[in-house]
Formats: C-alpha cells, sequence, structure tokens
C-alpha cells in the first residue's frame, strides 16, 4: 500500500490523475488511488507530501494549465521568481484530496502554498509576499534565489 | 358599452397571481434578492472583529456560476484587532469567523486584512484575478450554491 501510494504521489507531481482499475465497480471501471486510503492514511501522507519539496502548491488544474484565476496567480507569482520545480497537486482530479488537504491545513480554499512543510497561506497571501519583498526572503531561506534580485540586478 | 367594461376589467399587468405565479416556489435557479450570505458575512465581521472600515463584495457574477449566485466573495477588513497579528493568522480570524458559510455556501473567499495604519497608509483594495472557468461543471460548487438558496 505504502510503495503504490508513493508511486502515486510521485505521478501526482506532474499533475495527471493516478489511477487504479477497481474489479466490481460497473459504473466506472477507474477510481483514484486515494479512495484505496482511508482519510487517516491520507492526513499522514498529506504531512509526508508537505515535506518532501521544499515548494508544495495544492491548486485547481496543473501548472501548465491552472483552472483557476488564484490557482494561476500563485503560479505566476512563482514563476516570476523563478520558482520551477515545484510539487503541483491538482485537487480537481480527487475530491478525497481536496476536501483533506482543507482538513489538513484547517483553511477552507483552495489554492494552498507550503514552503519546507509549513503552510503559508493562499493565494492573496503569496500575492502579499511577492508585494511587499517577504516571498524574497522566505524563498532564500529555502536556499533559493529569486529571479526578481536578477531582473532588479540587470535593470541597474 | 365598451368603456364601461374596460373600467370593469382589471388591468392584467397588475394581478399578483399573473405576475408571480410561483412566488411561493424558489426554483434552484432564482436568487434570492435579499442577499443573505452577503448580509450574514458582514455582520459576523463586523460582530467578531470590530473594523474601522470594512468592504463585503459578491464577485460571483466573475466566475461560471449562475447570476444571483453568492458563492465568491471578497472582503476588506480593517481593524485594529489584526495588530501584531501575521497574514496568516489574520486570514484565520476570518476564516473562523465565516466557518460556517465557508463550509456551507461559499466557494471561494478573498481577504485583505489590515491594521488601521495601514490601511490609512495605502487605502486601496486589490483585484481578482479573472476566472479561469473552474467552477464550470465543478459538483461541489453546485452543491454549495444549493445549500446557499435552501
Amino acid at each position: 500500500m505504502n510503495n503504490l501510494f508513493r508511486s502515486a504521489a510521485r505521478c501526482l507531481r506532474s499533475g495527471s490523475a493516478v489511477c487504479v482499475p477497481r474489479q466490481t465497480d460497473g459504473r466506472s471501471q477507474w477510481a483514484s488511488v486515494r479512495l484505496l486510503c482511508s482519510a487517516a492514511d491520507l492526513q499522514k501522507n498529506l504531512g509526508e507530501m508537505v515535506k518532501k519539496d521544499k515548494v508544495v502548491v495544492f491548486m485547481k488544474g496543473t501548472p501548465a494549465q491552472p483552472m483557476c484565476g488564484f490557482s494561476n496567480a500563485v503560479v505566476q507569482i512563482l514563476r516570476m521568481h523563478g520558482v520551477d520545480n515545484y510539487a503541483a497537486y491538482n485537487v480537481l482530479e480527487d475530491q478525497d484530496l481536496r476536501q483533506g488537504v482543507k482538513d489538513f491545513s484547517n483553511w477552507p480554499t483552495i489554492p494552498q502554498v507550503y514552503f519546507n512543510g509549513e503552510f503559508v497561506g493562499g493565494c492573496d497571501i503569496l500575492l502579499q509576499m511577492h508585494q511587499n519583498g517577504d516571498l524574497v526572503e522566505e524563498l532564500k531561506k529555502l536556499g533559493i534565489r529569486s529571479a526578481v534580485l536578477d531582473a532588479e540586478k540587470e535593470s541597474k | 358599452m365598451l368603456p364601461s367594461v374596460l373600467r370593469c376589467v382589471r388591468p392584467i399587468s397588475s394581478h399578483p397571481a399573473l405576475t408571480r405565479p410561483f412566488a411561493h416556489f424558489r426554483p434552484h435557479m432564482d436568487p434570492d434578492p435579499s442577499r443573505p450570505v452577503q448580509r450574514a458575512i458582514t455582520t459576523k465581521l463586523t460582530d467578531a472583529l470590530k473594523p474601522d472600515h470594512l468592504e463585503v463584495h459578491n464577485e460571483s457574477h466573475m466566475h461560471a456560476v449562475p447570476p444571483g449566485s453568492e458563492s465568491h466573495f471578497r472582503v476588506l477588513v480593517v481593524s485594529s484587532k489584526f495588530e501584531g497579528l501575521p497574514l496568516i493568522q489574520r486570514h484565520r480570524l476570518v476564516n473562523e469567523t465565516l466557518k460556517e458559510e465557508l463550509s456551507s455556501c461559499v466557494h471561494a473567499l478573498a481577504i485583505q486584512a489590515k491594521t488601521p495604519e495601514q490601511w490609512q497608509s495605502n487605502p486601496t483594495m486589490a483585484k481578482s484575478p479573472p476566472c479561469m472557468g473552474g467552477s464550470k461543471g465543478d459538483h461541489t460548487v453546485e452543491e454549495k450554491l444549493k445549500a446557499g438558496r435552501e
């Protein structure tokens, strides 16, 4: 089960849904692997997921194709700072994940951003951090040099 | 003879049964003009945070939901209760205050939480990004819209 979940988590990083065949359901042959986990398992695995990568985003859609203006704003901000290598989980493909992450973070909306396993906030907070310079500092703490600094350097 | 007949007949346009035949029945697509969700949000934020300035905007019309929905909101709260609190704690305060709405009919809530000093130095409200259609065909949003109308 753990190996299955780990491989599922890896697949989810690329934004694709992970499916396993269900043997008995006549309506649908496929179901998300999350359905095989209990809610408690999901909470435990979310704890691992948010720590596995420096930057983790739970969003609607994918970075290549966001399905929500607020999720897109998070993607654009991270892109502006040159943060390309982050884990993005598409909650639209998994209703258990969608509710599970809200319970895990105790936060009612999507998108949700984690830095080094710590919940940062949603789109509004990330935007304000970007505007007031805090985001550059927080990325620095993660060992990520913001591209915005290089852009500022070039303009001088 | 004709003029007296016309005088006796009540004008059709004023007859209540014809102007509002289904007044007792509110189909799920019919918005509530009294805007109960917006009023609830305004009341709860006012009571809990005693704001110096409060704006509650229904932005549902900017999203892929039926006209008259109360599902997407933007709030600007200026309150001294935010002093000394980091952004995330301020937002959590607002979320907690609107817990009931967020777990039932409100699908999206954009928050700006400022102290009176911050508001004085920058009295502007942020704008929401354009919708990318994520709510369209999203059954959880449909359920929330139904919950708001019941």
